[in-house]
């Protein structure tokens, strides 16, 4: 067998956008709204405790040696429990990093008309194991003058606003 | 364990809004797919189907829904989902249910609607992220492929105009595919000059939002030789996870990919596989992931793809072609069917039945590949002739 343009011709029928959106094709529009109350756990719980502090926490695995971030309540390399609780730094350096002009729907932000790209990025965290990162945004930097082993520093926000959340970070800093 | 064979394969039309229903999509492919081994769905024991995020036809039970199209009534069936490796897991599961002994036969379909989530499908994907040290920054999969993009980058000095290559290659591919939702002839520079989703990634780096269905028939030896003169066996397979904590990985590897693929290949007795895999379909949604993927499979050294790529290497009649379909890139990225898409590709290359897209050399092993969830699931399958 081959598969022809004959075989696929009428196995799916191309809707053009324009007929879409001047509601030329029939369709039904759904907006789910639906509400979670997610419970973090000891480890996640700990560690936006601390967020609220003003501080990053982290847990040691006692096999591997790992100190892991974010904390845990198991090794996953490992499968054991993790051990102690260690405080690790606010700095770090970008291990790699993006410049989006996209929001998190895909829609397009206003590039041209001054919004600054997002640049989100993966960052370790000093004090905790080499490769161990986090994923949160950098500011107060030129987006295209960020480089893998940029030091950065936490910004956060003021002790009255925290919440206990990853967003008591407002984003990370170069430090130099 | 029984050797299974896939004996026939049906696809759809892939494009990006299409008025049929998910259901429908999965019964014209699974329909086509018993047509072209001439057996009826009373032939077929039982049936698998892959499909990807609930999320993206917005109904949850996604498996449930898509069971009447997929030829399911009141057969023994089972829906599999690894985010975007769902596709190749489509084959292994089906290769678990004949190999087993269990069934004779069993009607693989992989389906995908993702027009219908609005704005953008990419909206769907916030949730899959961790709900308390993610969600709350607001991440979306671009972001991650362009994080993981620019490790890759960084790690070996590959550029971009380099890594562009894929998306000139695979959509020239695409031509020949009669399902091809984005064919044509670009140049570097159209990909470069493209929109900046999120850089490194460019528009034309990313695979389009697609719909489609495909489906391949799976038989056990004794029915296989009854049913065809030329049943493409399935001879390797291998599927892994790494950990979800992704940003505690190095991105510049998928050692995930490279696991799954030394476990295929240890089963199929391949020894050197850039030497004896003939013809290649890695999972190509994004240009530097057809490259990320070539490396963790041992096809390339690592490092060294990028070169190999601008000899020609990988082109259609170069020394090993990778996504001679077109890919995800050129045919489209309808998520699950993409990857039974591949599948299907390996079956037809290895047939000599693949027509414009045939490559040269009388091919008699290939490799599909997928990858998906948080970056961290490889799905290989390995098919002789």
């Amino acid at each position: 067998m081959e598969i022809t343009d004959k075989m696929v011709a009428k196995t799916a029928t191309k809707l053009s956008a324009e007929d879409i959106q001047k509601g030329k094709v029939l369709s039904v529009k759904w907006t789910p709204k639906l509400k979670y109350a997610w419970d973090n756990g000891p480890a996640l719980g700990r560690y936006l405790a601390e967020l609220k502090n003003g501080r990053i926490i982290a847990k040691k695995c006692n096999k591997c040696h790992r100190i892991l971030i974010p904390p845990r309540m198991f090794c996953e390399l490992c499968w054991v429990p993790t051990g102690e609780w260690v405080y690790v730094q606010d700095t770090g350096i970008v291990n790699t990093w993006v410049i989006s002009y996209v929001d998190w729907k895909a829609t397009r932000l206003d590039i041209k008309g001054g919004v600054r790209p997002f640049t989100p990025a993966v960052i370790e965290i000093d004090g905790a194991t080499k490769g161990m990162g986090i994923l949160h945004h950098l500011n107060e930097v030129d987006p295209w003058k960020i480089y893998r082993g940029m030091k950065v520093k936490a910004v956060w926000k003021p002790p009255e606003e925290r919440i206990g959340a990853i967003t008591d970070i407002k984003y990370f800093k170069p430090i130099e | 364990m029984r050797r299974v064979a896939i004996v026939g394969a049906g696809l759809t039309k892939f494009y990006r809004n299409v008025q049929e229903t998910p259901k429908e999509l999965a019964y014209e492919a699974a329909k086509m797919a018993l047509d072209s081994c001439e057996m009826k769905l009373s032939d077929i024991d039982c049936v698998v189907n892959g499909t990807a995020p609930d999320a993206f036809d917005g109904v949850h039970m996604k498996g449930e829904y898509l069971s009447d199209g997929s030829g399911a009534y009141r057969k023994p069936y089972m829906r599999h989902y690894v985010g975007g490796g769902t596709g190749v897991l489509s084959p292994i599961h089906g290769w678990f249910h004949v190999a087993s002994g269990m069934f004779d036969t069993c009607l693989v379909v992989a389906e995908e609607k993702m027009s219908c989530a609005y704005p953008h499908p990419a909206g769907a994907f916030l949730t899959i992220f961790d709900h308390t040290t993610e969600q709350p920054l607001y991440p979306t999969l671009i972001w991650i492929f362009a994080i993981e993009m620019n490790r890759f980058m960084t790690t070996w000095g590959y550029k971009k105009e380099d890594i562009a290559l894929v998306a000139v290659k695979n959509k020239k591919n695409a031509i020949d595919h009669p399902s091809a939702q984005l064919p044509g002839e670009i140049t570097v520079e159209d990909v470069l000059n493209s929109e900046i989703m999120a850089w490194p990634v460019n528009r034309l780096d990313i695979s389009p939002t697609s719909d489609g269905a495909a489906a391949i028939v799976l038989a056990a030896e004794h029915v296989a030789r009854r049913v065809t003169e030329k049943p493409i066996w399935i001879d390797g397979v291998g599927w892994c996870l790494d950990t979800a904590y992704w940003c505690t990985r190095d991105l510049y590897y998928p050692d995930y990919v490279e696991v799954a693929a030394r476990m295929a290949y240890k089963m199929a007795g391949i020894k050197e596989p850039s030497k004896e895999i003939h013809v290649a379909e890695p999972y190509d949604p994004f240009t530097y992931k057809e490259l990320h993927h070539i490396e963790g499979l041992l096809l390339a050294p690592r490092g060294k793809s990028v070169e190999m790529l601008k000899d020609g290497y990988f082109n259609r009649d170069g020394n090993l072609p990778t996504c001679p379909s077109g890919g995800a890139l050129g045919v489209g990225n309808p998520i699950a069917a993409t990857g039974l898409m591949k599948i299907i590709e390996i079956f037809l290359q290895l047939r000599g039945e693949a027509g414009k897209r045939q490559v040269p050399g009388k091919p008699t092993c290939g490799l599909a590949q997928a990858w998906g969830d948080l970056m961290q699931v490889g799905t290989v399958v390995v098919m002789r002739s």
